[in-house]
């Protein structure tokens, strides 16, 4: 008996089967579950083979709470005072403003080439092959290609950041022109208007809120970008000076100081972000 | 027909002054950072050029191919494990601070706090701090890559949690399960694929982010990359990037099969 | 018997979305409950499990009051009365039958239901009733493959092995298409007749009301303002219930 209440519904007059399975063993459930469990695994292996380079623990996160005490209750502008700091803010800023609309401009031009509802194969399969490969090498490493034929400088930091920028922003705009009904592209199609009239008239109008959405992601990713090439790279801003002070100076009172400005820029763009998606998909 | 015709003429404006302030705006950027566009355009030939002269894999450089391979592989590992543990970290954490299956509004601020605060600080802070007190290790690297990761995965899993699981979180309720039948018979069978998903891009991505972790804390990929770069032994670091480009590309078609299977 | 007096529940202040509700359905009753959008009409169903709390007043099943009742107390009442939704909340990603044994979470120990551990009577159950829903074929199917009626059939099979006294219908009907809808609301009827239950639901379509329903509930800015048999209902009230609202606001 499975109730115990006074009001019973009928009992089931089937023959009782034996078992009654509740789901099939499917490809999808081995398959979440193999993924599962390789990864734990691999997880396991690493981090009992993990190269700890015989670090004391206790002390290490002694050192580390002390660190973090002087990066976040007493930043200070250091040594390179708050003018300097700000200015590097801006270029990293100005940096990855920049390597976003050039990602745009380009990253749509070669998605419109790229999607299969659009252009023959062989044009989008090319596109897309290059795209995964430039996307497949780290920003860093573009960047540190460029500082060679530019020299060291921004002008490096823009050209290898604006390489991933395209390849990523055309892969995303791509996909959201996939999703295009097919219909909003045949009416125009029997008007006979031509192949950019279309793109202009129909598909960027469509995919304009996803545009929005992605274009600001990517420029999240590529302030990230900036700050990261700036310190490896020695491209300059906000980040080669967190990179001194981090690595040279030791001074954490003044990597504070950066890291609060910097986390301040993301709120506000992640802010920007958020008000025109809003704006475009209320429209 | 007039005032629609004043919507047109007022459109136009409109996006005239978008495509203006953005032009201004690069041409502006231009100016402040001293960035030549012509010899920017010329310089990528040249860039592509030179990678074609110098990068190209000799004789020599394919004794360094077993070198490459086994800090490449330790990167992969590295990568697949901080997310596997950033992962497990960041399910507990979304499911206390969703909207959907919270505790309460207090706790949900704060874990969006948190969330956001891991998430913004630049990984080259995190690897600079962690590498000051943990030396030059991998387990440095391991540190860095799962606090940047624990940011991103908890705000995807709430929001995935979100969107996928508060219909069919609230029959169950109304069933009268209780809130950790609800959890594992509904909310996660519900949003297993997508974090699986979500999983495996955050290896990808953080395969790619620890060569610039490993250049700045001496690990990996990135510092045999870093090595061999800085002391123009370019056939190699050509080798180098050969391999990263092979391994990302691999990994990323081995994730779509994935989901296409799963999703 | 299901007794609802003086409910009353209010978002905002001096916003109330319900002032004063007071009806009563005896067992083996179809109510239908209808009136305009905004009316107050989810509002009721929902407080009716307390899916939403609501601010005053008595629900009464079977004589106990649900609306005193704390966290425990609550879903032994919950498990007594099923719900259907208009987007059938099912985990699309798991098979017809689980989600049918969903319903009986709330019978089951907390690491019982968390581990899926169903009996064999469960089971058997879950089929039987698959059967009567006219899904037995379909049991090993995950739900994202099924139709929209098909998903519908599920989610009630999932509020009847609950055993409920009560099933309540958010707008069981509102996205499926006509065929689909005659179906479902005839297996309530039919379900209402055969279990003796108490079913209440949230409709849009005037015709259906009428053709299912024993009782009909009519809401209006979220006061009732009828509460009589199904035939009773007639143009004049209908007017009342909808134009006059919508003539009040074009003024």
């Amino acid at each position: 008996m499975i109730d115990s209440e006074d009001r019973v519904i009928k009992k089931p007059q089937l023959p009782s089967s034996p078992n009654i399975k509740l789901h099939e063993t499917s490809l999808s459930r081995v398959m979440i579950l193999l993924v599962f469990v390789s990864l734990l695994l691999i997880t396991g292996f690493t981090l009992t083979h993990l190269d700890t380079a015989n670090v004391q623990l206790n002390a290490a996160v002694k050192e580390l709470t002390s660190t973090l005490h002087q990066m976040f209750l007493q930043p200070s502008t250091g040594s390179d005072g708050l003018g300097e700091l700000l200015q590097g803010l801006g270029m990293s800023l100005l940096i990855s403003i920049m390597t976003t609309i050039i990602g745009a401009v380009f990253g749509f031009f070669f998605a419109v080439l790229a999607s299969k509802n659009l252009t023959n194969v062989y044009l989008g399969t090319i596109i897309r092959v290059v795209m995964a490969v430039v996307r497949a090498i780290p920003t860093i490493i573009w960047a540190l290609i460029f500082s060679i034929v530019c020299g060291l400088g921004s002008t490096a930091a823009i050209l290898g950041l604006s390489f991933h920028s395209v390849a990523y922003l055309t892969k995303a705009y791509s996909e959201s022109i996939e999703g295009i009904d097919k219909s909003t592209i045949e009416s125009l199609e029997v008007t006979g208007s031509k192949f950019w009239v279309i793109v202009f008239q129909a598909i960027w109008p469509t995919i304009m809120a996803s545009f929005v959405s992605w274009t600001f992601i990517r420029l999240e990713i590529n302030f990230a970008n900036a700050i990261a090439v700036g310190a490896a790279a020695g491209a300059g801003g906000i980040g080669y000076q967190l990179f001194v002070a981090s690595g040279m100076s030791f001074d954490f009172h003044e990597v504070g100081f950066i890291v609060y400005l910097i986390i301040l820029v993301t709120f506000l763009l992640e802010f920007i972000a958020v008000k025109i998606r809003h704006f475009y998909l209320d429209r | 027909m007039q005032s629609s015709a004043k919507y047109l003429t007022r459109k136009g404006w409109y996006q005239t002054a978008i495509i203006a302030i953005i032009g201004g705006t690069y041409i502006l950027g231009s100016w402040v950072l001293n960035f030549d566009n012509l010899s920017g355009l010329m310089a990528v030939p040249r860039a592509f050029g030179w990678l074609g002269i110098n990068f190209q894999p000799t004789a020599k450089s394919v004794e360094y191919l077993p070198k490459i391979w086994q800090k490449l592989m330790q990167t992969v590992l590295l990568a697949i494990s901080s997310t596997v543990v950033a992962a497990i970290i960041s399910i507990f954490v979304a499911l206390i601070g969703s909207k959907v299956t919270g505790i309460n509004g207090f706790v949900q601020l704060i874990v969006r706090g948190i969330a956001s605060f891991f998430r913004n600080i630049p990984l080259v802070a995190w690897s600079m701090i962690l590498l000051f007190s943990f030396k030059q290790s991998d387990f440095t690297g391991f540190l860095a890559l799962l606090l940047m990761s624990i940011g991103f995965l908890i705000r995807a899993f709430m929001e995935i949690i979100e969107d996928e699981a508060s219909e069919t979180m609230l029959a169950l309720k109304a069933t009268g399960a209780s809130y950790f039948q609800v959890i594992f018979q509904a909310v996660l069978p519900q949003i297993l694929p997508s974090v699986l998903s979500w999983i495996l891009y955050m290896i990808e991505n953080n395969v790619r982010d620890a060569t610039l972790v490993g250049i700045l804390t001496g690990t990996g990929i990135g510092f045999i990359f870093d090595l061999y770069y800085k002391s123009f032994r370019f056939d190699a670091a050509g080798m180098t990037v050969l391999s990263i480009i092979i391994v990302v590309i691999g990994l990323e078609l081995i994730s779509n099969q994935i989901r296409k299977v799963i999703l | 018997m299901l007794e609802v007096k003086n409910l009353d529940k209010s978002y905002q202040k001096d916003h109330p979305a319900l002032t004063n509700i007071s009806f009563s359905v005896k067992p083996g009753t179809f109510v239908a409950i209808i009136g305009p959008s905004g009316a107050g009409k989810t509002t009721i169903l929902r407080s009716l499990n307390q899916l939403i709390k609501d601010d005053n007043g008595e629900i009464l099943l079977d004589g106990s009051n649900i609306r005193s009742a704390n966290k425990a107390q609550l879903r032994k009442y919950r498990r007594q009365i099923g719900m259907v939704f208009q987007n059938y909340n099912l985990v699309e990603r798991l098979t017809v039958i689980e989600n049918v044994l969903h319903g009986r979470l709330g019978y089951k120990s907390t690491l019982a239901g968390v581990f899926g551990r169903y009996t064999q009577a469960e089971k058997e159950e879950a089929m039987s009733l698959l059967k009567k829903v006219g899904l037995e074929d379909f049991a090993l199917q995950r739900c994202s493959e099924l139709s929209g009626g098909q998903k519908q059939r599920v989610g009630i099979a999932r509020s009847l092995i609950q055993h409920p006294k009560v099933i309540l219908c958010d707008e069981p009907i509102a996205s499926l298409d006509p065929a689909s809808a005659q179906t479902v609301m005839q297996l309530l009827k039919d379900l209402t007749e055969e279990y003796n239950l108490i079913c209440v639901a949230n409709l849009h379509q005037i015709n259906m009301a009428k053709k299912y329903a024993d009782q009909i509930i009519g809401i209006r800015k979220g006061q009732l303002v009828f509460d009589e048999a199904a035939d009773l209902l007639s143009e004049d009230i209908l007017r009342t219930l909808y134009d006059q609202d919508i003539t009040k606001e074009l003024e």
